[in-house]
């Protein structure tokens, strides 16, 4: 049964993304574009995003366990580190570049267009590059 | 000051009108919302599409469940556009940039959003509903990094 939930739960969110628009880099970039012709969209893809999750993260906060006795895993670091601000402005940097973040190149993917296939890949590479070799460096 | 700044930039803003879709997209984010929701509800995670395509890729010091849910989620949002067909025809999706452009785009995305702990599900939706001050600092990052990088590929040359 939660199997099935989960796998309902990426279906939402992948025609959420189609449906607002955002799976079309053209969009993104749209939006990005302040200086040119701009297209707001986006603004409301989080309002409405953030809006509908708050009430779910809110049903949550004072439980540990999910109806199927799951433990609720919810990021507790506080600290905002040189790595957060610095990865941010890396990760903008490719979603300006591409017009592409992750869930809409995937669904991009799924639809079958080949340039997504080689930014997912691409992607991979770099969250690999990130996880196994410059993580590692520092150790 | 500061209503003198807003003044300014308002003066400078165009609105695109015809590309405008407020309705669908508040329409797309509330089911973003929602799936977001489901997934923190039913199965206590949080909904962050770089870490969960991440995730896949660890092997060691993992639970049984780990890749399960991972990838159940991501098998849902890959198949999200047949399901769509099934009902209307996909939206367009027209993608300008070059094969080179794609992959080093590709390569900042995967690097940054692993360094950065997020992308814009995870911080701009997940980690802006939980009123997280890291999120904001990291979606107030990529927001700016975007419009910066944006102007200076369409303007600046």
């Amino acid at each position: 049964m939660k199997n099935i939930i989960t796998l309902l739960a990426g279906l939402i969110f992948g025609l959420g993304l189609i449906i607002s628009g955002i799976t079309n880099p053209a969009k993104v970039i749209g939006f990005l574009d302040i200086a040119g012709l701009w297209d707001p969209s986006l603004v409301f893809v989080m309002l409405g995003g953030i809006s509908i999750a708050f009430i779910g993260f809110k049903l949550v906060q004072n439980k540990t366990q999910t109806v199927f006795d799951d433990p609720i895993h919810l990021p507790g670091t506080t600290q905002i580190s040189k790595d957060l601000v610095i990865g941010s402005l890396l990760f903008g940097a490719g979603w300006a570049l591409a017009g592409f973040c992750p869930g809409p190149a995937l669904v991009a993917l799924g639809a079958g267009y080949k340039e997504a296939f080689i930014f997912v890949i691409a992607m991979i590479v770099g969250m690999y590059i990130h996880d196994r070799l410059f993580k590692a460096c520092l150790k | 000051m500061r209503y003198n700044c807003l003044k300014e930039l308002s003066m400078h803003l165009t609105i695109n009108w015809p590309n405008f879709t407020p309705s669908a997209s508040l329409f797309g984010g509330i089911l973003i919302g929602l799936a977001a929701s489901i997934l923190v509800i039913f199965r206590g995670k949080i909904a962050g599409i770089s870490g969960i395509l991440a995730g896949l890729m660890e092997t060691e010091n993992i639970s049984q469940d780990h890749h399960r849910w991972r990838a159940l989620f991501l098998i849902g949002l890959i198949g999200s556009s047949f399901i769509y067909q099934i009902f209307a025809p996909l939206p367009e999706i027209n993608i300008s940039a070059s094969k080179s452009k794609l992959m080093i785009a590709g390569l900042l995305v995967g690097f940054g959003t692993r360094m950065g702990s997020g992308c814009t599900s995870g911080h701009g939706i997940c980690g802006l509903s939980r009123l997280s001050h890291r999120s904001l600092v990291a979606t107030i990052s990529f927001m700016i990094s975007g419009f910066v990088v944006c102007y200076l590929f369409l303007h600046a040359s």
